[in-house]
């Protein structure tokens, strides 16, 4: 929450500092004045070329294919390149990285952006990484793991044992797969997102948004009879509330995975609205002196950001294994059977 | 320059920024649920059931060194057990022996003391019924020495009385040798 005020802040802070460096730039100089708003919202925004720096001359940029699909006119895939500056390619343009048709028809854009091909870079990554840690497994059946597979085991272990097993209970086997892909899927990005030049993939809405409908899906496909009791039925509550209750719980099943969505994506986008503002303060001021502050705190910032990477991993993990868990419980915690859930706890628990 | 930015201000790229694209929930959805189903086959299946393999056969193996900790002191017991009662056996044969030894010892004992005392009074016997014998026979002797001396003196009674009583006296030595 501390961390959405900061982003928002910052948000709405950066055009006064840019109000004010613009007006000193433009009496200075005829040169483009410096927006910070706008570069960060370039950074931490999609993309449909990969721009990696510009010098005073020259744009060093990788054009990524673009892929539109038009009612009636069927699926174009071409170049970025065509699109770039502002130029029209068969009636498609780009406004604000934003797909549009010239003649105002409606256009499905699926294209590789840059997230989208930061998403295939991280996929393969993780694809080549876990099935070779998988194959040592084989491999070195019933042995001591070695390398990589040692670096990975724990980490597995311990999503199967404090999140999983914790969370979801006897039936956590079904669900490892799932929590384990998600769990690495957002902590490589988070990392590979912080890596400079790369794509902000976890912070951005679309991917959250489609790992937390994930998640959301999955809860209401393994839930069973208590939990739908819960909502329609809540226990204790008296007949008459339940028209306020039912409503409430059946947002409640949005909400969380709404609440997952949000999480990521404001964590993750807030970080990297931290760090370049602070690196943007040496561009503000026009001044090297900033400099070693400015980077001192983003550098903090960025080290901070490593431990939230693997934290809001674990958080979206652990979430989803406690929502799964919810969905999948049998026991209900009844007065009348409370006494009798007491003894089928006790053993568990011992575990 | 001033009019440019205000515009910028004011468009929509923080709205950007909170609306998903249907794009990139087409490319995530499909390259997730791609990655999620190799992962799963690939790396996640092997990964578990080896690492849950393992661990059973950790649990196993420390199982059975219980087992057998507990075989072994078993086996210890067992062991000891039998060693004092051979212990019991041997001490029980050794006093059972002890005591035969003695009995027999006892017996050839008593069996030499009766043999002797029954050779002793066999002696006796001998020597008791030699005694006898010899008594008789000086008996016999006697009478008939008596007799042979009171023959003579009846021959001779009739010559005269000192050469009777030199005749008794001399017939008296020649017994007294004998």
């Amino acid at each position: 929450m501390k961390r959405l005020f900061i982003a928002l802040f910052c948000i709405l802070s950066l055009p006064v500092f840019a109000q004010h460096t613009a007006d000193t730039m433009t009496e200075a100089s005829d040169s483009e004045a410096f927006k910070p708003g706008e570069m960060i919202l370039h950074h931490i925004g999609d993309s449909h070329e990969w721009h990696w720096f510009s010098t005073d001359n020259d744009h060093f940029t990788t054009y990524l294919p673009i892929i539109a699909f038009q009612p009636g006119k069927g699926v174009e895939v071409f170049s970025s390149k065509h699109l770039a500056e502002g130029e029209t390619y068969n009636g498609l343009k780009l406004e604000h990285e934003h797909l549009v048709a010239e003649d105002g028809g409606k256009v499905y854009d699926f294209s590789l952006t840059k997230n989208a091909f930061a998403l295939l870079l991280s996929s393969v990554l993780m694809l080549i990484l876990f099935i070779s840690v998988g194959n040592g497994f084989k491999k070195r059946h019933g042995q001591a793991p070695r390398g990589l597979q040692s670096f990975f085991e724990p980490i597995i272990i311990f999503i199967r044992d404090e999140v999983a097993k914790k969370s979801i209970g006897p039936k956590y086997e079904k669900y490892m797969p799932y929590l384990l892909t998600v769990f690495f899927f957002i902590w490589f990005n988070n990392l590979l997102g912080l890596t400079p030049g790369a794509a902000n993939l976890t912070g951005n809405i679309a991917v959250t948004f489609t790992l937390a409908a994930m998640t959301l899906l999955i809860t209401l496909f393994s839930s069973n009879k208590n939990y739908w009791a819960h909502i329609f039925a809540t226990p204790g509550v008296p007949k008459p509330l339940l028209i306020i209750m039912i409503p409430v719980e059946l947002i409640g099943v949005v909400v969380k995975p709404f609440s997952l969505m949000v999480r990521l994506f404001a964590n993750m986008t807030a970080g990297h609205i931290v760090t370049l503002s602070f690196i943007s303060l040496i561009f503000i001021f026009r001044s090297l002196a900033i400099s070693p502050a400015s980077l001192a705190f983003g550098l903090f910032i960025n080290i901070l950001e490593l431990l939230v990477a693997i934290l809001q991993a674990y958080i979206f993990t652990l979430l989803t294994a406690m929502y799964i868990g919810g969905a999948v419980e049998e026991h209900h915690h009844d007065e009348a059977d409370y006494q009798m859930e007491g003894d089928h706890i006790a053993p568990t628990a011992a575990h | 320059m001033l009019t440019q930015y205000d515009v910028s201000l004011t468009d929509d790229p923080p709205m950007n920024l909170v609306t998903p694209e249907l794009g990139l929930i087409f490319w995530q959805t499909v390259i997730f649920l791609i990655v999620l189903f190799l992962l799963a086959k690939f790396a996640w299946r092997p990964i578990l059931s080896s690492l849950k393999e393992r661990e059973t056969s950790i649990e196993n193996a420390l199982r059975m060194a219980d087992q057998a900790k507990l075989e072994m002191q078993q086996l210890k017991a067992s062991n000891e057990k039998l060693l004092a009662e051979a212990r019991l056996e041997r001490d029980r044969i050794l006093k059972e022996a002890s005591a035969v030894a003695a009995q027999h010892i006892e017996e050839a004992k008593n069996k030499a003391t009766e043999e002797g005392n029954r050779m002793i009074t066999q002696a006796r016997e001998a020597i008791q019924q030699e005694k006898n014998m010899a008594l008789a026979e000086v008996k016999n002797t006697a009478a008939q020495l008596s007799i042979d001396v009171a023959e003579r003196i009846l021959r001779r009674e009739l010559t005269d009385a000192p050469a009777q009583q030199q005749l008794v006296d001399s017939y008296l030595k020649e017994v007294k040798l004998n």
